[in-house]
């Protein structure tokens, strides 16, 4: 089958194409031994079937970069039989240069110039066939976002894939031209052949100094590898400069005369985006905006979701009373199906009703454009635990659910900011968690109670972080965030975005809540309450609690918000006042907040973490949640 | 001169990126080379990021990193 791959800088609209083409069939996959991830369909195209490949968006191919590195072998190795090059029409001379690049790849190519619209309202207009003369390429004008000209770009892209016309490259300077033509020479029949590689692509590579084809070649001969030091120094030589600066000027001054010879700069419309940004980037205002939408935001999903999960839970408590009536209520049968029916209680009837208008709001605000401001924002507070802007994302899924969170601590680039914005946001209260916060503490304490718990949760997080990058000093990665333009959100890509996470959570989390019920039951079946109680009775034994509440936190290790609904059958009673003290209930609430994640969540981090990471985040929060309970516990009786 | 220099709305040419490794690379995929205008349109000392206009499209980059590019004001 032909495969079109859709390459484009971050931004470009890649996503929103890509969703025209395939709709809600998309797979995740990883590419080759790696954690980057990439996103194919089949999809008909001029009534035939193709595989559509959505590779991560990539700046350059000459990035030390883990995913562009990766993009680029995954192109290389001769699976693509076309790419569809997606430009912002907008950045024009900024995406030229990968455009470039791309054409020396040597694989059949179409450029799409997405974002015309945006384009005209900064004031450019390109002359599409002179761009196309030039490049010796097709090329198509298109605005994805309403699926104009994105048809004819992708049915051309097949045709190529097909036709496989050589894709002609642009020539460099005569000094660097004629070092590439030497080094071509010792290429043609040696390792350029062996790696199935254009010579002249590989030349080009070399020069660039990249590690992979540098290693090839070394491993091949070690007179190539002599010889392309000795090229690259020559280069250097007359120039004054490194050869990879050299070729990487060079792309840039052929980039910019494209540029120039294609597209006319007028005058911009003054866009509302300034206006915006004034405000919603402002050093004061800007948090206030932050504050204002954050909060919003939660009311929306938590009234959406409440009306949606009351009718529905409703349901399954029928549906376990039904039961009680057709089957003795004391058997093994009765309490394994109770089981399953509660964790599909909870999976459909708790989770989901937050999750999925928590998702959908996200992605609209990922769709408008505010997550990169709301990342400005948030540099500075993140910065001082050693993480990016960009960690801001994971924090505020946790809010709804922590497994979305560590999926997607992915879009962070270094090992060390991903293990630790995803431990941290392990911590964040998730849905389940705020059930308890509010269940227990703001219904018998006071809304005020539950909103310090809030705060306190706040600032454990950020004094782990600051622990955490302690732990692990390395220089603090630098910041490079492209703040694009706002766009109107397309419901087809918000739908297709939640659709993607909800899939992932319903694979992963799904069996995980059912199994976890079932064993509860089982556990209710044979009457453990007594050994597990006993088994939890240091915890708590040392913060002060009654034996009994042993048994809800292993619940609460299922799904958290377990420990709620067993707290009231683990008391006899709904009255927890009169039981518990205000400061037990306190001390109660933050050890369930932060001790060991759910077993979904511990399942995601196993898979993006692996296991000795996983093991330690289990370790490490339960201790922070002793640490904070006992603590809690002291002021309570220093209080009272 | 270097980038992290300039004041709000100054516009300045960008001579060198002393950065190097990832980031500076990184920086030069993104089109900032030599010659290269940009604009500041958010800045103020010791506050990270940077707001910054460079050949159409707003970036966002912190002081550090501001160090390593040279520039001329114009």
């Amino acid at each position: 089958m032909i495969r079109i791959a859709l390459v484009g800088q971050p931004n470009s609209g890649k996503s929103t194409i890509f969703n025209h083409l395939v709709g809600y069939k998309a797979k995740t996959s990883n590419l080759p031994g790696t954690t980057v991830e990439y996103l194919k369909s089949e999809a008909l195209i001029g009534g035939k079937r193709a595989e559509v490949v959505d590779l991560p968006g990539i700046y350059s191919l000459t990035s030390l970069d883990q995913a562009e590195a990766q993009a680029r072998n995954f192109l290389l190795d001769g699976q693509i039989d076309a790419v569809l090059n997606v430009v912002d029409a907008s950045l024009l001379s900024r995406s030229l240069e990968l455009t470039i690049q791309l054409t020396e790849m040597q694989i059949p190519i179409v450029v799409c110039l997405n974002m015309e619209d945006e384009a005209k309202r900064k004031g450019i207009t390109i002359n599409t066939e002179k761009l196309a003369e030039r490049l010796g390429v097709p090329v198509f004008s298109a605005v994805a976002s309403r699926g104009v000209g994105v048809k004819e770009a992708v049915e051309r892209a097949m045709e190529v894939a097909h036709a496989k016309p050589r894709v002609p490259f642009s020539t460099y300077s005569d000094d660097v031209e004629k070092v590439v033509g030497e080094l071509v020479k010792e290429l043609s029949c040696g390792l350029a052949q062996q790696i199935g590689l254009a010579p002249r692509l590989l030349a080009i590579k070399l020069l660039d100094g990249d590690p992979y084809f540098a290693e090839q070649a070394r491993k091949n001969s070690f007179e190539l590898h002599q010889r392309t030091e000795q090229l690259k120094d020559s280069l250097g030589k007359i120039r004054g400069s490194s050869a990879e600066d050299i070729l990487s000027a060079e792309r840039h001054n052929l980039a910019m005369e494209l540029f120039e010879e294609v597209a006319t700069v007028g005058r911009p419309t003054v866009g509302l985006r300034d206006k915006l940004d004034t405000l919603l980037m402002h050093r004061v205002l800007g948090y206030v905006f932050f504050a204002a939408i954050m909060y919003a935001f939660f009311i929306v999903v938590f009234r959406v979701g409440s009306m949606i999960e009351t009718p529905v839970m409703n349901l399954f408590d029928r549906s376990i009373d039904m039961l009680a009536q057709v089957i003795p209520n004391n058997g093994f049968t009765f309490f394994a199906v109770k089981g399953i029916i509660q964790g599909m209680a909870g999976a459909i009837g708790i989770v989901f009703p937050y999750l999925v208008p928590f998702l959908a709001g996200l992605a609209v605000l990922e769709d408008v454009g505010y997550l990169p401001r709301a990342g400005y924002l948030m540099d500075v507070f993140m910065h001082k635990i050693g993480l990016h802007g960009k960690s801001v994302i994971p924090f505020i899924l946790g809010y709804g659910c922590s497994v979305p969170a560590v999926m997607a601590t992915r879009i962070l680039d270094s090992k060390r900011a991903r293990f630790i914005t995803a431990a941290l946001s392990t911590m964040v209260p998730c849905v389940a968690r705020t059930t308890i916060i509010f269940g227990l503490v703001g219904y018998f304490l006071g809304a005020h109670w539950a909103f310090l718990l809030y705060v306190i949760n706040i600032l454990v997080i950020a004094i782990i972080g600051k622990v955490l990058t302690r732990l692990f000093p390395q220089v603090t990665p630098g910041l490079i965030l492209e703040i694009p333009s706002y766009k109107v959100p397309s419901i087809r890509v918000v739908l297709a975005k939640v659709w993607l996470r909800v899939r992932e959570f319903i694979i992963l989390a799904w069996p995980l809540l059912i199994g976890g019920s079932l064993v509860l039951s089982l556990f209710e079946y044979a009457r453990w309450d007594y050994y597990l109680n006993l088994a939890f009775r240091p915890v708590t034994w040392s913060l002060g609690l009654p034996l009994a509440l042993g048994v809800t936190l292993i619940f609460g290790i299922f799904r958290k918000e377990l420990s709620l609904i067993m707290l009231f059958q683990a008391l006899g009673t709904t009255q927890v006042a009169t039981v518990l003290s205000a400061g037990q209930m306190m001390t109660f609430t933050l050890f369930v907040m932060f001790y060991i994640p759910c077993v979904a969540t511990v399942a995601v981090l196993a898979r993006e973490l692996g296991h000795g990471k996983t093991a330690l985040v289990i370790g490490a929060t339960t201790t922070i949640a002793l640490v904070v309970a006992l603590l809690a516990r002291g002021i309570a009786a220093m209080i009272a | 001169m270097t980038l992290d220099e300039l004041r709000v709305g100054q516009e300045a040419r960008i001579v060198d990126i002393t950065l190097s490794g990832a980031i500076g690379q990184r920086l030069l995929d993104m089109g900032f080379v030599e010659g290269t205008c940009v604009k500041i349109v958010r800045n103020a000392p010791l506050i990270d990021p940077i707001d910054l206009l460079v050949r159409g499209y707003h970036v966002s980059i912190r002081h550090a990193e501001a160090k390593g590019v040279e520039v001329e004001p114009l």
